[in-house]
């Protein structure tokens, strides 16, 4: 596979954290890639730009930073302000309607997706918009099977939750597939 | 058997590392970046039957650990640059009453509380003498959780082999990154256990009288002999002497016993070197930049290797002289202002031809940092 290195951004709390480290386990764990996964440390816990990097190869990966990234996610309006411009030219620039106004500046795909209306409407939980993005990165890029991402979910969280995470990946699944 | 395989941080890496090294006892105060490292160990330490305290301070938990050790146990305790330095005057004491026991500093921007979550390398010269008095101390470090986590079963062992304190070097991107760790199976990695004397209860035991091959057995404090253990100099029975015969055989056999066996303990790794002119020489989490970018020039025909040290200390000063002596470049690439660049600098042949490439501003050094200055160093312009 070629190399693909991502940046998820958005705000302390929305979960980007969390699905950086869900995507890269699952790659390790269950698609025998390589993965590193690093996250800007700072006060940024609710609020505030958080970023967290992932790089999935099928090769070594020493430098573990993510300087150009091919896929880049960005979730609040200040973390697109803040990272819209390190894309890799030719990229896949991933952006939530609700929070993120985009402005046609850069030289990649955007694909601006109702992932947090979507969400909100079918399950009704803020707290697995996280889990919808990560199924719209999947459904868009192939990296991972979504049944290797449901695996890390079924090791991480509650069994009572794992319906509702089910559901959010499904429709972010959904909402990547139909725009590729 | 399938092997366990983990995602996990650099910080829980030496955690498993240490808990496959039989660590039974950890005391610590948290601090950024390797509070992960007592988080865990919190968790799990208690379910093997061991015991965890969270201690008022760093002092109280680098004592606490000496403590434990000298009744039997396999220490550790975690800190960062600022809870180091309030370790030292008790890192002494387990250097002079020769106490195993295994130090973590994952390393963040200094001095002081300096820049907590961002990452430097800049106490390598602390580790050496951050403690006062002549002394030796070993250090060892790691780049990628595979080698974290073999290297903290290392200190272990090096710790029980020598009765010494060791200190495990790592660095703020090294402990928070996560990447795979595969766990070796029991047995697959030796463990060094503790030397108890065989010298039975009510027969004169000499804590501080080393066997012909330089090892002292210990007796479980508390247990079936009394013997003092101070931090003065001293004596074979562990009391205290200004006998200068005694206070020179000490200080000798302190230093000798780390530094006659500084080959034994140099742990490193090659890459490229066979007809390398320029030799990069690097550790920690700056030798996966310049890792990375010694395999990104050597398809252009550039003959560039790394030399990556595990350990910093006792100098492996014979690997560093085998490897950079003939080279006509050696670049030291490290996050602080050239610690180790120093050393290196005193080790080879030609210290005119040895370079800094290093960066002190909390950011991680980027591969493209090393090829600016390599381009520099070789008169080419940026």
């Amino acid at each position: 596979m070629e190399r693909c290195r991502m940046v998820f951004s958005g705000s302390g709390g929305q979960g980007v954290i969390t699905a950086a480290i869900i995507l890269a386990e699952a790659a390790v764990l269950y698609e025998n890639l390589t993965a590193v996964q690093t996250q800007a440390y700072g006060a940024a816990a609710r609020g505030g730009a958080t970023r967290s990097d992932v790089i999935l190869a099928d090769s070594p990966i020493n430098f573990p930073k993510v300087i150009q990234p091919n896929v880049l996610v960005c979730l609040t309006q200040e973390s697109y302000n803040k990272f819209f411009d390190i894309i890799r030219p030719g990229g896949l620039l991933i952006t939530d309607t609700r929070f993120v106004k985009t402005q046609l500046k850069v030289d990649a795909v955007q694909k601006e997706l109702p992932m947090y209306e979507t969400v909100m409407e079918k399950v009704g939980k803020p707290i697995v918009f996280n889990i919808c993005m990560l199924g719209a990165v999947v459904g868009l890029t192939e990296l991972v099977t979504p049944e290797s991402i449901m695996k890390v979910l079924e090791q991480r969280i509650p069994s009572g939750f794992i319906e509702m995470n089910r559901q959010a990946l499904d429709l972010g699944l959904e909402l990547g597939k139909k725009v590729k | 058997m399938t092997k366990q395989i983990k995602f996990i941080q650099g910080n829980e890496a030496c955690v498993e590392g240490a808990l496959y090294a039989g660590l039974d006892f950890f005391a610590g105060y948290p601090i950024t970046p390797s509070t992960e490292i007592a988080e865990h160990l919190s968790k799990l330490l208690p379910q093997k039957g061991g015991k965890f305290i969270q201690m008022e301070d760093e002092i109280a938990s680098m004592c606490a650990i000496i403590g434990a050790s000298l009744t039997g146990h396999k220490v550790l305790t975690a800190t960062s640059g600022p809870g180091f330095s309030l370790k030292q005057e008790s890192l002494g004491y387990a250097v002079m009453a020769e106490i195993p026991c295994v130090i973590v500093n994952v390393q963040r921007g200094g001095p002081s509380t300096g820049v907590p979550t961002h990452v430097s390398q800049g106490d390598v010269m602390q580790a050496r003498w951050g403690t006062h008095g002549d002394h030796s101390i070993v250090a060892l470090t790691a780049s990628n959780h595979q080698d974290v986590f073999a290297m903290t079963v290392e200190a272990f062992n090096i710790a029980e082999t020598f009765r010494t304190p060791v200190i495990l070097l790592f660095d703020e991107v090294v402990g928070h990154m996560r990447e795979r760790l595969e766990i070796p199976e029991p047995g697959e990695i030796p463990l060094v256990k503790r030397l108890r004397t065989a010298v039975k209860g009510g027969v004169d035991y000499h804590p501080y009288l080393p066997r012909e091959d330089g090892r002292l057995p210990m007796s479980d404090f508390g247990d079936v002999h009394r013997y003092n253990v101070t931090g003065l100099v001293h004596d074979m029975w562990g009391f205290p002497s200004d006998n200068p015969k005694i206070v020179h055989g000490l200080l000798r056999h302190l230093v000798d016993k780390i530094e006659n066996n500084a080959s034994q303990m140099a742990r490193y790794k090659t890459f490229y070197l066979e007809d390398a002119d320029t030799v990069l020489v690097s550790f920690g989490s700056a030798a996966r930049s310049a890792l990375h970018i010694v395999e990104s020039l050597r398809p252009r025909g550039e003959k560039i290797g790394l030399l990556e040290l595990q350990t910093i200390w006792p100098f492996p000063a014979d690997i560093v002289s085998q490897y950079c002596n003939n080279a006509k470049y050696t670049v030291v690439v490290e996050m602080n202002m050239g610690q180790v660049c120093q050393m290196v600098k005193t080790t080879v042949r030609h210290p005119e031809r040895v370079f800094l490439a290093n960066r002190i501003d909390g950011v991680f050094i980027t591969p493209t940092d090393i090829k600016n200055i390599l381009r520099l160093i070789k008169g080419k312009g940026v």
